[in-house]
């Protein structure tokens, strides 16, 4: 197979060739991702992806899949405090005054993915809901599971950060959109579990709690999120020393879509 | 990591296609090189792209690439584990227990996330770890650190401004290990930060300061980050080619 050779042809009938590979800078990413995987064999899938990408839409279905998985989980939170709004057990005042703020940015992520989704020609689901049948009458089981979606909200995304890296709408980097998304679900699950007398960050011990929280910080592939070893560095060997829970909250852990996907997590939830 | 070391200026040759508007000539030169040299260059990436890291004037420079944006963390997570060290050392007189509790374990955080980056840099690219920030190049003078609402204002700047970094430096990091790493330290920043706001006013741990009409948490580029950090650093920071 003759690249150069394809591509000059292609420079003969199509003077914005180059232009094409050089406006999708993504393509040089992937041609790097192939070569340092070995994939030596994989080049004809390579050049024909190289193509698609410069002649197709840039984002391939992988990144649309990604999103939309995004979006479900978005959907699943937003009619989750809809329901809770609905449901008038959230206290006036301070407790109802951030249930509407995080409903408010759960509905503004809604729009700008099934918005992003739609700009990529790609079709953003819709019409997913907290199963009713799993809804909490009581208030504080409400917040159980408030705290379960945010924390696995929190996880999803970072699962999904390699995914979307090179990734662009436009101008606008997708990888940078999801981390801003993914922040504000940290802050959301920070306020949740201090409403629940937690810690705003993830103690070791939350891996061994029983369902529906304990299953948000374990991982069947991913690490559980009382892992001390980062990056094959024992944390608690850092320094003077690091107790186990300081080394396992210092880091949040990351689930795959499979992981969030499970019954047992969100998966479980879904209508 | 490979080892081979290249020197800076092939190396910025060689990466050249990558970053600037590509010319016909040096398309085919880089297609040419194939697979085999573009393995070359991503397995030396960490390496190469040699930086000075004091330069005559003291500026201090956090590099380039991968490695840049690991020093740069490096560099935000030593101010703010010093600044929450001071915290912890001597504790507001007015902190509740539980607040001192709580801001003990914050400064373990970043004590933990300063010893990490420092040990995977070290690691990764021992030739250029940026220096250890020492007391005499930070500036807390404007915390009063007896003051639990003096600590609580620095300590959200600190909190909003990490997570702007980390949110805004993502898109530059070319190796997905240290993309993950990333994220997994920016929810934690933003735990904190949630926390911070609202011991200073209760359900403003995502308010409209810092979460936009697009439900969307701020993203600030390197340059910006050390220029807002430049108040608590005596030392001048170089961020101008993070991720670059």
């Amino acid at each position: 197979m003759n690249i150069l050779r394809i591509i000059e042809q292609l420079s003969e009938v199509d003077a914005d060739v180059l232009g094409r590979f050089d406006s999708r800078r993504a393509v040089f990413k992937s041609l790097g991702n192939t070569a340092q995987k070995g994939a030596l064999a994989a080049a004809p899938v390579f050049v024909a992806s190289l193509f698609s990408k410069a002649y197709g839409q840039t984002t391939g279905t992988g990144v649309i899949e990604v999103l939309n998985y995004a979006l479900t989980l978005e959907l699943l939170e937003q009619d989750f405090y809809k329901k809770m709004k609905d449901a008038g057990k959230v206290p006036a005042g301070a407790p109802a005054g951030a249930i509407d703020t995080i409903y408010k940015h759960e509905t503004a992520h809604v729009k700008l993915l099934t918005d992003t989704i739609t700009a990529l020609k790609g079709t953003p689901v819709t019409g997913k809901k907290f199963k009713a049948s799993a809804f909490p009458a009581d208030y504080t089981t409400q917040l159980v599971v408030a705290q379960a979606l945010e924390d696995t909200g929190v996880r999803a995304y970072k699962g999904q950060a390699g995914a979307l890296m090179g990734q662009v709408a436009g101008t606008t980097s997708l990888l940078q959109v999801a981390l801003q998304i993914h922040s504000v679900e940290a802050r959301h699950a920070a306020h949740i579990r201090t409403m629940r007398m937690q810690t705003p960050w993830i103690p070791a011990a939350d891996s061994n709690l029983p369902a529906p929280l304990g299953p948000v910080y374990t991982g069947e592939t991913s690490p559980r999120e009382d892992n001390t070893v980062q990056s094959k560095v024992d944390i608690t060997k850092l320094g003077s020393g690091y107790s186990a829970n300081d080394a396992a909250a210092s880091f949040d852990e990351v689930l795959t879509m499979a992981e969030v996907l499970d019954t047992k997590r969100a998966g479980g939830l879904v209508e | 990591m490979s080892n081979i070391k290249q020197n800076a200026s092939e190396e910025a040759e060689f990466a050249k296609p990558l970053y600037t508007p590509i010319k016909r000539r040096s398309f085919f030169m880089y297609a040419g090189a194939t697979a085999g040299a573009t393995a070359l260059l991503l397995s030396g990436c960490d390496d190469d792209e040699n930086t000075n890291v004091v330069p005559n004037d003291g500026t201090i420079s956090l590099g380039s690439g991968d490695v840049g944006v690991l020093n740069y963390a490096y560099a935000l997570e030593q101010l703010e584990a010093a600044f929450y060290a001071q915290v912890k050392a001597t504790p507001a007189i007015d902190f509740a227990d539980v607040e001192k509790n709580y801001f003990n374990q914050v400064a373990a955080h970043e004590a933990i996330h300063r010893d990490f980056f420092k040990a995977a840099i070290t690691r990764d690219a021992p030739n250029q770890i940026i220096p250890t920030l020492t007391a005499a190049d930070l500036n807390f003078s404007s915390i009063d650190f007896t003051k639990r609402a003096s600590v609580l204002g620095a300590a959200k700047a600190f909190e909003d401004l990490g997570v702007a970094a980390y949110n805004g430096a993502g898109k530059y990091i070319k190796k997905a290990d240290y993309l993950v790493i990333a994220g997994k330290i920016v929810s934690v920043e933003a735990r904190h930060a949630a926390y911070v706001r609202d011991l200073i006013s209760n359900g403003s741990f995502a308010n409209e300061e810092v979460v936009d009409s697009m439900g969307l948490d701020k993203a600030m580029e390197p340059v910006e980050v050390i220029t807002a950090a430049s108040g608590y650093l005596k030392v001048k920071l170089d961020a101008s080619k993070v991720g670059k």
